[in-house]
């Protein structure tokens, strides 16, 4: 990929990802719940024509899980990141606008949360509300806004010294005014390359969450959930029922952070011209 | 009814060597003067606090007798050395403007500003061009004083020409007082009814007709 600038990989990373999130997430939403049933026939095949990613151990098709089980991923890994971004706004804002006390307040917590590992904080706020999509959820998006929000602060702290936000207040315009109409259109790119640096990592943490047991309930066929339970079949020869799911999890995510990290030097004006 | 600067000092910070060390100045509406001196010498900083960009470390300015309001258009309008800077680069030229209120045609026809410039973003103008949408800007804003501080520095002779006599116009028609600030002695004389020389501190003996 060397060869091609890096405008042209993240015009051709976006498609691919793309059309292989929507098919995912398209596929997941529209799979009927008979696709994945279990079926004692057909209980623990290797791949096969008819069941590419081989079956379970209640003979569920593994391919059929496996999307079904990315949709539900990505959508909580879509609106947790989403979540955190606004956070990441909403506090990075009040951080570089807000009162000195308001700002060192905010940067106490952003070192708390982010000296924590991430895993035991998301664990803990996740059982605190009760495990399940909602605890997973705050847990993920609370804990995920830190770096972002530290992003926008100083971005926030640049943009306020500029002479047309000045300008801007002299020609009787109000903070509310100057925030919604100069400073919050300046922070969209940020935003949404905060956005999708963080959806790798919601997805990951969703699965490892509920590989543990501490996230989603074992019915929502969640990647974590296929995991976890094909780890307890690996020492019967059932390989295909982990490598499968894993591998394509891990696909999903190394794209995604590729793209965010090229849309982030692309943005960074010191690597743009690259 | 008068802009009055009352014996104010000013320093960027307390490390930091006095820039303006107590000055008096009073412009009242439809008077004109030009500041003068040579690179340093705090005539960007005394335009910035007249306008209200600045706080005077001791002193006060005063509008009419009163502390320049914090809300609302303020009645006294900076336009700044270098255009690019007091535009947001991510705005159209149309946007811009209408920053400053209601477009109006005459100023942008007496400007030569051409529309399609309206649509464009602000890198896509020459600095010139860009500096007659502040000029055009902070008149739409219904200012009672303008302070141009070196506003047509790097402009060509007949594009300073032409905005000045915009600029004049327009003070005289809505009885503006005026600081022109300049390096530029016939410039000074040109626009101005006394001049100012900040370095020596005294009104210029040439053209001096009150102080
Ligand atoms: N933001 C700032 N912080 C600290 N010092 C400053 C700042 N701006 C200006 N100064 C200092 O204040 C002094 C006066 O600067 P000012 O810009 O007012 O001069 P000037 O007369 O407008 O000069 P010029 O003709 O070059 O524009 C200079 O010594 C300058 O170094
Ligand atoms: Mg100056």
């Amino acid at each position: 990929m060397r060869r091609f600038n890096r405008r042209t990989q993240v015009v051709f990373l976006a498609a691919l990802l793309a059309v292989m999130l929507l098919g995912v997430y398209l596929v997941g939403a529209l799979i009927p719940e008979s696709a994945y049933a279990s079926n004692y026939l057909t209980a623990k095949q290797p791949p096969s024509w008819a069941h590419p990613f081989g079956t379970d151990s209640l003979g569920r098709d593994l391919l059929m899980r496996t999307l079904k089980g990315l949709s539900i991923s990505m959508t909580v890994g879509l609106a947790a990141s989403a979540i955190s971004a606004v956070i990441a706004v909403l506090v990075g804002i009040a951080a570089a606008t807000g009162a000195k006390w308001v700002d060192a307040v905010i940067n106490w917590i952003i070192d708390l949360v982010m000296g924590v590992p991430h895993t035991i904080l998301v664990i803990l706020i996740s059982f605190a509300l009760g495990r399940g999509l909602r605890g997973l959820l705050i847990g993920i998006a609370a804990t995920h806004w830190c770096s972002l929000a530290r992003l926008i602060r100083g971005e926030v702290l640049q943009l306020r010294n500029e002479t047309y936000i000045a300008v801007s207040r002299r020609l009787g315009k109000g903070s509310g005014w100057i925030l919604a109409h100069h400073l919050l259109p300046h922070l969209v790119p940020q935003f949404f390359v905060g956005l999708i640096l963080t959806f790798p990592h919601a997805i990951l943490h969703e699965a490892s969450i509920s590989f543990l047991g501490f996230g989603l309930p074992p019915e929502q066929p969640a990647i974590g959930i296929i995991l976890s339970e094909s780890m307890k079949y690996l020492s019967t020869g059932m390989w295909w029922s982990a490598v499968f799911p894993g591998l394509l999890l891990v696909l999903n995510v190394l794209l995604v952070d590729k793209l965010g990290d090229q849309l982030r030097r692309i943005l960074d004006p010191s690597s743009a011209q690259e | 009814m008068a802009l009055e600067a009352k014996n104010i000092s000013f320093r960027y910070s307390r490390k930091e060597p006095w820039v303006l060390q107590a000055c008096d100045l009073s412009l009242a509406r439809g008077e004109r003067l030009a500041l003068f001196a040579p690179s340093g010498y705090g005539k960007t900083t005394l335009a910035r606090l007249l306008a209200g960009y600045l706080t005077p470390t001791e002193g006060q300015v005063l509008l009419d007798g009163a502390p320049l309001p914090k809300t609302g258009v303020c009645p006294v309008q900076l336009i700044f050395q270098h255009p690019e800077k007091a535009i947001n680069p991510r705005w159209r030229l149309k946007r811009v403007l209408e920053e400053g209120g209601i477009l109006r045609e005459d100023i942008l026809d007496a400007f030569g500003i051409e529309r399609p410039w309206l649509d464009r973003f602000p890198r896509e103008l020459s600095g010139g061009e860009l500096q007659r949408f502040c000029v055009a800007r902070a008149l739409m804003s219904g200012a009672d004083y303008l302070i141009c501080d070196e506003i047509s520095t790097m402009l060509d002779v007949i594009t300073q020409a032409q905005i000045w006599n915009v600029i004049l116009d327009e003070a005289a028609r809505r009885n503006m007082g005026l600081i022109a600030v300049t390096h530029n002695r016939h410039l000074a004389r040109r626009v101005a009814g006394r001049i100012y020389d900040l370095s020596r501190r005294q009104w210029d003996a040439a053209d001096s007709n009150g102080a």
